[in-house]
């Protein structure tokens, strides 16, 4: 029965796939006048125009094309790319990496920063240490990407010169210069998240404080910090959990700003470039990864969920 | 907590003055180039100093302001009134109605939101108008969202129960009795979405998508202050400053 409801999820999930897919293809509807002429510009010839709507099957129907586009896609086809006409899963996949890499540095680096802090919050609640752990939160909460990633490159790199200001940096450049070159952009991706998650495990845990066996283990003489991190912590992390699996999928198509910024040779920017060009098909191939990656996460979020909390599985049914 | 509270709202109703009488205030022109005075730090004839092509920051700080606001007020509406009313009725009426609702509801929040933004803004064209209506649809499912759930905390309990047996109407019921009580929720988590609204205009300016030049937006002016940030830092921090303080303003009213 755990299978049969992570199947109906799963199914759920490919409904909506197919149809976030079909809706990239559907906003090219969106474009006023003639799509060839937006994406070639006003001065191309008629013959460029004409090739360019047959290689788009712009004649044909939204639906026969997207059925068309669909099932190349299955084969693993995703077209090329109208700007250099380079096949357009290639390109994605020189760039996947270092957003996936971006994602788990970052993704890292907030949940040791909000653990760390909601330990220190909940070890004494309602104290000066608790208020100042929430006090900069909300003044985290409030600063965005773009100007947490400018204030990053402002003090640590131009001013103190600990990290370089911009550009990648390979693994094989040495390891050291590598993760530093990613370490900026990692953290002011970081700094968004980790206030979200602090309150999310502050609140979670300062429940959890309240339930009996907390009170059983405190009474047996357990060391502050041993209850905190192995009788409080798991059960707390319930809603934690999906969220991070909700923004996962986020941060691989939302690091745009940030790899722009910061000028990293990622999916986001590969994205911005593609949407200026009006690349359709680099910019279908892109939605159907980060949808995909969205989607995995979920999946995955839901399999960790049955493995942290096996209570869960008998509820399963009801759900 | 209440003394800030105050602040914030100060700081949010003073931004709003300033920006809704822009055009009757002495304030220097946000499009004039001077390359003679650029990237001057404040001073007394420029208060908050000029940016890279000579421009009063001041004159570009309140007319971003302008954007900044119309998009994080009538996005939202647009989001509330269609997405609030389709929760409202999914809430109320399940079934298969629900359901649809549902798919579409997920199918919009799995959609990348900031992908969304980038193709709209860039197939639609770049003005105030489609930026509001592009946020307008974005914020449509999370309203819906919010609101289903709201409802159906409430559309089991007696006095919802014992109307529905009087035989009111359902649109009596629904104004009378599930609107008032789930107005305060859906009323902080309208103060939530402007704060969202806040920073999704930012991005699409920083990225150049927002409202097209010469009317400047709070993200494109940090953007083009990036070329100046070693020798003029003021010109991204200075609207950086305004965002910190609106986003800032509104999680300090919406907390309690």
């Amino acid at each position: 029965m755990m299978w049969s409801s992570w199947a109906q999820r799963a199914l759920r999930l490919t409904v909506v796939l197919f149809l976030v897919l079909l809706l990239t293809q559907a906003m090219t509807l969106l474009v006023p006048g003639d799509l060839a002429v937006m994406i070639l510009g006003e001065n191309a010839s008629q013959d460029e125009l004409a090739q360019l709507r047959e290689e788009l099957a712009l004649d044909q129907p939204l639906l026969h094309r997207f059925l068309k586009w669909l099932g190349a896609a299955v084969r693993g086809d995703l077209g090329v790319s109208l700007q250099n006409g380079q096949p357009v899963a290639q390109l994605i996949a020189d760039r996947f990496f270092v957003s996936f890499e971006l994602m788990l540095y970052a993704l890292g680096l907030a949940l040791i920063l909000a653990l760390l802090a909601s330990l220190l919050a909940v070890s004494r609640v309602g104290t000066w240490l608790d208020r100042i752990c929430t006090v900069i939160a909300l003044g985290l909460i409030s600063i965005p990407s773009f100007s947490l990633g400018l204030f990053l490159i402002l003090f640590f790199a131009l001013m103190l010169g600990w990290f370089p200001a911009t550009g990648y940096r390979l693994w094989s450049e040495g390891v050291v210069v590598h993760l530093s070159s990613l370490f900026l952009p990692a953290l002011a991706l970081a700094l968004v998240e980790a206030p979200v998650y602090f309150r999310i495990l502050r609140t979670d845990m300062v429940e959890t404080l309240k339930r009996p066996f907390v009170m059983t283990a405190k009474a047996k003489g357990l060391p502050k910090w041993g209850v905190l991190t192995r009788h409080v912590l798991r059960p707390s992390l319930v809603t934690l959990i999906t969220v991070v699996g909700l923004n996962v999928g986020h941060l691989i198509g939302g690091a745009v700003i940030i790899e722009t910024l910061f000028a990293l040779p990622g999916m986001g920017r590969l994205l911005v470039e593609a949407v200026y060009a009006k690349d359709l098909f680099l910019v279908q191939g892109l939605v159907l990864v980060v949808a995909l990656v969205y989607i995995i996460a979920n999946m995955l979020v839901d399999a960790l969920y049955l493995v942290l909390y096996p209570q869960a599985r008998g509820m399963e049914r009801q759900r | 907590m209440s003394m800030f509270r105050y602040l914030a709202l100060i700081w949010l109703v003073s931004l709003a003055f300033l920006a809704v009488s822009a055009p009757w205030l002495p304030l220097a022109s946000f499009e004039k180039i001077d390359f003679i005075n650029e990237a001057q730090f404040p001073n007394e004839s420029s208060w908050l100093g000029t940016d890279g092509m000579g421009r009063d920051m001041l004159s570009r700080v309140v007319h971003g302001a302008q954007v900044s606001l119309a998009v994080a007020i009538a996005s939202p509406l647009i989001g509330l009134l269609v997405g609030g009313g389709l929760g409202l009725l999914a809430g109320y009426y399940r079934g298969w109605l629900e359901q649809l609702a549902l798919v579409i509801m997920d199918t919009m929040l799995a959609f990348p939101a900031l992908i969304f933004a980038l193709l709209a803004v860039t197939y639609l064209g770049s003005s105030l108008l489609n930026v509001i209506l592009v946020m307008g649809v974005l914020s449509i499912p999370v309203f819906a969202r919010i609101v289903r759930g709201q409802v159906l905390l409430i559309v089991n309990l007696e006095y919802v129960t014992a109307a529905k047996s009087l035989g009111v109407h359902p649109g009596q019921i629904l104004i009378r009795h599930v609107i008032p009580n789930i107005f305060p929720a859906v009323a902080s988590f309208f103060l939530t979405v402007m704060a969202t609204m806040v920073v999704a205009e930012g991005a699409l300016g920083f990225l150049g998508l927002s409202v097209p030049p010469p009317q400047p937006s709070w993200g494109s002016m940090i953007a083009e202050g990036r070329e100046y940030l070693e020798e003029a830092p003021h010109i991204s921090v200075i609207p950086s400053i305004a965002i910190f303080f609106t986003l800032l303003s509104l999680n300090l009213i919406k907390e309690k």
